[in-house]
């Protein structure tokens, strides 16, 4: 499959500081793309690269088939992306309509298809009745579902979002990404810049983690995989050496027993905690709590971030 | 480059100038104080004189005062264009607008429209009310309506526009280096020099204002003009903007 995304070695420089070192990725269409990393790891400059705004120093890039670095295909990424910026850059003076609809005429979408588009955003987004008002007396939430509604307004191939929840209250923070995970079910293809870790989780089909380096590239799951150290807790209400003694039979790594909870290493909680269970229960014993701690994506995150800082 | 892009730009200004009574006060009141003060002046002298202000002398006053026109064309600009740059740094606008298929000079050429033509319309008005005003005053002493006449003409039509464009091109230049509107105005001001010193050199008679006059010093500053934009079009670039503009 080729990717609508793909960097091959990319780098950017500025001067001697080196903010994007050798990002090689792919990203698929229709697939929402989970871009992590610390404030400074070189997202925002990735973004900025592939939505032609800044050079590359080495590398290639190309997004749906044209070069980053080519003059004329530059325009034409421009043309099919949209994008998010972490600052949400809205004409403060302008109505929340006259900032989407500027935006269209900039994009050659016809009359008829800003309107219908403008309505249908501002539709979705909750901020119809605000059409008349100016961008400028918008809370932080509503702003950052204007400046989404302005990336989606010519029906972008690609949409770039760079922190789109960062400093967000709550309930905004969940419209939002609900509104992604809507976008999601269109097969809209999103990078998604990020730092929050459930975000990425919940939204996320791929997730590469990034700190000047690429550190790891994957789904969710794969990635909680890759990091080894996950253990299943297990606490009865009792034990005995009946229960004991099935459990050993199940030849489980690292395996410990203190007072009336067992634990032990774990590769795939879904396929292996139940035997465990099973056996237990069998055995005459009485299951209160099934954990399963360890490597989440959070610790996959904080490990290969603190590895590489 | 394609005019039509570049005139949404412009457009876009238009819509948020008309909500930003400050930059609607920078543009009407320099072409009200030629327009209305000038005329004033002459009338006043005029009554106060009886006769101290000879025909003759004349023309060489409204010469003067005519250059007030220019330095009111170069005044304008200075604050649209910091507005228009700097405002849309300070509300990070920017980005947003260089992600799509503009290229840089289309975004530049608009932000020069927006504010080369309320520039040229207020002082374009400004001149003619002066025009008028001037005759009715002047015309009693005169015996004949001294404007129109060929040197305002010049001026008018070839020494403003280079002057507005010597303005703008300037102010992207400011605007690329400072954070706030006020900082903006407070070095485009320097502007005034070049004409100060043309106004002051024309009235210890160094330099003649006639159409001559004129036309030599629209083509000094048209050289400048040429020199602004290549410097001005290497500051207005995607990556300048995002990576060094402060």
């Amino acid at each position: 499959m080729i990717g609508l995304i793909e960097t091959e070695n990319l780098t950017k420089k500025f001067g001697d500081l080196v903010a994007v070192d050798d990002v090689t990725l792919r990203v698929n269409d229709g697939e929402v793309f989970g871009f992590l990393g610390p404030n400074g790891a070189g997202k925002t400059t990735t973004v900025r690269m592939l939505c032609c705004l800044i050079s590359k120093t080495s590398g290639n890039a190309r997004v749906s088939g044209y070069d980053i670095a080519d003059k004329d295909d530059s325009l034409k990424i421009r043309k099919i992306i949209g994008l998010v910026p972490d600052n949400v850059g809205l004409t403060e003076h302008l109505t929340a309509y006259d900032n989407l609809d500027i935006y269209g005429k900039i994009y050659d979408c016809s009359d008829s298809q800003r309107k219908e588009s403008i309505k249908r955003f501002l539709d979705m987004l909750g901020l119809w009745d605000k059409r008349n008002v100016l961008a400028g007396t918008f809370s932080k939430g509503m702003k950052q579902k204007l400046a989404i509604a302005r990336a989606l307004i010519h029906d972008p191939e690609v949409l770039f979002m760079d922190e789109p929840t960062a400093n967000l209250d709550p309930e905004s923070a969940k419209t939002v990404r609900e509104f992604i995970l809507e976008l999601k079910k269109e097969k809209k293809t999103i990078f998604l810049n990020t730092h929050n870790l459930d975000e990425a989780q919940k939204i996320c089909d791929k997730i590469a983690i990034l700190n000047t380096k690429l550190r790891a590239m994957g789904t969710p799951d794969y990635l909680e995989q890759a990091v080894k150290g996950r253990k299943t807790v297990i606490t009865l209400e009792q034990t005995n050496n009946k229960i004991l003694n099935a459990i050993s039979k199940l030849s489980l790594k690292n395996l410990e027993h203190q007072n009336h909870t067992l634990s032990f290493d774990v590769a795939d909680p879904d396929s292996e905690n139940w035997k465990v269970v099973e056996a237990v229960v069998l055995a005459g014993g009485h299951v209160t709590t099934v954990d399963v701690v360890g490597s989440t994506l959070e610790d996959v995150y904080l490990k290969l971030v603190r590895e590489s800082a | 480059m394609r005019l039509s892009k570049a005139w949404l730009v412009a457009s876009r200004d238009f819509k948020v100038f008309k909500r930003q009574k400050n930059i609607w006060y920078s543009i009407i009141v320099f072409p009200i104080i030629i327009s209305v003060l000038f005329p004033t002046i002459l009338e006043y002298a005029g009554q106060r004189s009886r006769g101290a202000l000879p025909a003759a002398n004349l023309p060489n006053l409204l010469n003067s005062f005519s250059f007030f026109i220019v330095i009111g064309a170069a005044f304008i600009p200075l604050g649209i264009a910091s507005y228009s740059i700097v405002g849309e740094k300070i509300e990070k606008s920017l980005e947003p607008l260089l992600a799509t298929p503009l290229t840089d000079e289309e975004i530049l050429l608009g932000k020069a429209i927006a504010a080369l033509l309320p520039t040229l319309v207020a002082m374009y008005a400004g001149a003619a009310v002066f025009m008028v005003g001037v005759d009715a005053v002047t015309f009693g002493k005169l015996g004949y309506n001294y404007f129109p006449n060929w040197t305002f003409g010049v001026l008018l039509l070839v020494l403003v526009p280079v002057a507005v464009v010597m303005s703008v091109l300037y102010s992207v230049i400011i605007s690329s280096r400072v954070n706030d509107v006020r900082s903006a105005s407070s070095y485009g001001i320097l502007i005034f020099l070049p004409f100060m010193a043309i106004y002051l050199a024309s009235e210890i008679r160094i330099i003649s204002l006639d159409i001559n006059g004129i036309l030599i010093i629209a083509a000094i500053l048209s050289a400048i003009d040429i020199a602004l934009y290549f410097l001005s079009t290497a500051a207005f670039q995607r990556e300048e903007i995002l990576t060094k503009w402060k």
